[in-house]
């Protein structure tokens, strides 16, 4: 059976006055996937993401997100995705659930149907009884774990993090991981930006962009077989030194 | 050499360094590795005289940090976590602005800086505020060298940097210790343990391990499986419900399965996850990794 595609990238040409950004770029991304986009500072990667969440237009090409196409209906396209960056995650001086309540003001999500959904997330977290603390008053790790539970409070059909488990203890990065793939069980699909090989080794299947193209798409396995490396960082390092 | 002896930092209520105790060899290039929070910052800070400990001593070649912290400043160079070089001057600036203060010239130490200077000579005019993050980072570290000193301190010098320039600065650190120059350097990335001589885990402000990368490895108690299936998300909420199951987290594109048994064949595992109605299953014997021994530190921990 053919699997549902959320992200369909045809021919993607993004151009800055002569510098060309994003050079024919072309792949897709299934339902409930774990998507790896990775490549240097510089590669390309900011600006394709940027477009994919409708925040700037293809200068040429087809890009669909959520089944609609970001030049056209990039508000559409808003609706159903949830972002989540490393730096800026949450207001500290607000409390655990006034943070929630903002995000899905602004996400439109009905009162009722915020409730019901942000008390279970917080149940899942184990942080329901503690939903007035601060934030400012939680440590690094859960704050990135409530980042990511705001991220798919609204349940978007994609959630894009950028560089997500950059610097925590591998302990945590494991708790965290375990969320990714329980969002991707329930069929959110997760696109993940970062410059970190070994986050790369989590996703099911990863690009790596080069001077603005796609140098490589495949299962990690396939790459590191492909390229005779032991690891993402070997296999990143011979296509991009 | 470097000896430090049961120093310990509070801030308020937060206990950020605990009675952490070590020695670095002279012309060593030792690594402290530890997650965000874990007290790396802090103990930077004491070492190159900026904060005083709570309690305990440090010895610099000789020198204490904090009776003879001009002296210090003399014999180190120190790159902050953070890129604090001035944005509104150029590279030139910044750097004869280094040699200036230290009362030497560019001219003096340039064979020193040479091999890093070089890269971002051609772009030397322009201002420090304008270069890419692994440009900052050499103009960074050119900056900390500039005076000769004989202990290099780097605060995360690789964090936001991409995996090439990662790679180039490791290769510039070696390049640095061939010198005779003795390196202290901090990362929260696992993987960049293996490139030191000897590394401290710590977390929590504490020190859990001062080895060699492959020793700390060597050590590990017990057997690791590699595990993959068509579900790894399932395959872990099966294997946890196990009687026998010790540990088991992700792991890449497996996961990383611990028993209590001393005893476990690859096949007992493999049929267990089939009977869970999981396919495609390979399970495999590995060598633990840096990371798997740092969860192995911390568990036995809160234990």
């Amino acid at each position: 059976m053919e699997k549902e595609k959320v992200i369909i990238v045809k021919d993607l040409v993004k151009k800055f006055g002569n510098f060309i950004a994003n050079d024919h770029l072309n792949f897709h991304v299934d339902k409930g996937e774990i998507f790896g986009f990775l490549g240097a500072n510089g590669a390309g990667k900011t600006t394709a993401m940027r477009i994919l969440c409708g925040l700037s237009k293809p200068s040429s090409g087809l890009v669909e997100v959520a089944g609609f196409n970001v030049k056209t209906n990039a508000e559409d396209v808003k609706k159903r995705i949830g972002y989540m960056s490393q730096k800026f995650s949450l207001f500290e001086d607000l409390t655990i659930w006034e943070n929630m309540r903002f995000f899905s003001t602004v996400y439109g999500m009905s009162r009722s149907n915020f409730k019901a959904r942000g008390q279970l997330l917080l149940q899942k977290l184990n942080l329901f009884d503690e939903r007035n603390r601060l934030v400012s008053t939680l440590s690094l790790g859960w704050k990135q774990k409530l980042a990511f539970t705001v991220a798919i409070l609204h349940e978007p059909s994609i959630v894009f993090l950028d560089e997500p488990t950059g610097g925590v203890d591998p302990i945590t990065r494991r708790q965290f991981w375990e969320m990714i793939y329980e969002a991707a069980d329930d069929g959110i699909t997760v696109f993940v930006t970062t410059h970190y090989m070994d986050e790369a080794e989590y996703c099911n299947r990863v690009t790596i962009m080069v001077d603005g193209r796609i140098d490589a798409l495949d299962t990690p396995s396939e790459l590191k077989k492909q390229f005779k490396a032991e690891s993402m960082n070997e296999v990143f390092l011979s296509l991009a030194r | 050499m470097i000896e430090i002896n049961a120093i310990s930092k509070a801030f308020d209520n937060v206990q950020a360094v605990k009675e952490v105790s070590l020695q670095v060899d002279e012309g060593e290039l030792f690594g402290f590795i530890g997650p965000d929070g874990a007290g790396k910052t802090t103990l930077f800070r004491m070492l190159n005289s900026l904060i005083v400990p709570d309690a305990g001593s440090i010895s610099l070649f000789g020198l204490d940090p904090v009776k003879q912290y001009k002296k210090v400043r003399q014999i180190i160079g120190y790159m902050p976590g953070k890129f604090s070089l001035y944005t509104d001057l150029s590279i030139e600036e910044n750097l004869s602005f280094f040699a200036t203060v230290f009362g030497t010239t560019i001219e003096e130490n340039y064979h020193l800086i040479e091999d890093i200077y070089k890269q971002i000579e051609p772009f030397k005019k322009r201002l420090a505020g304008q270069l890419s993050g692994g440009m900052k980072q050499k103009l960074a570290l050119s900056c900390a060298l500039i005076h000769k000193p004989k202990l290099l301190l780097l605060d995360e010098p690789t964090t936001g940097v991409d995996a090439v320039s990662r790679r180039e600065f490791w290769d510039m650190l070696k390049a640095l210790k061939s010198k005779g120059i003795t390196i202290v350097v901090s990362t929260p990335y696992m993987d960049e343990a293996s490139l030191c001589d000897r590394v401290a885990l710590m977390q929590n402000g504490k020190v859990h391990a001062v080895e060699k990368p492959q020793v700390i490895v060597d050590q590990f108690m017990g057997n690791i499986f590699a595990v993959k299936s068509n579900n790894n998300y399932k395959s872990l909420l099966q294997l946890r419900t196990w009687e026998h199951c010790k540990n088991v987290y992700p792991f890449g594109e497996s996961l990383h399965y611990l028993d209590h048994r001393s005893k476990v064949s690859e096949k007992e595992i493999e049929n267990f996850l089939l009977e869970k109605e999981l396919a495609e299953v390979e399970v495999a014997l590995v060598t633990p990794d840096i990371e798997d021994c740092f969860i192995a530190f911390t568990q036995t921990e809160t234990d």
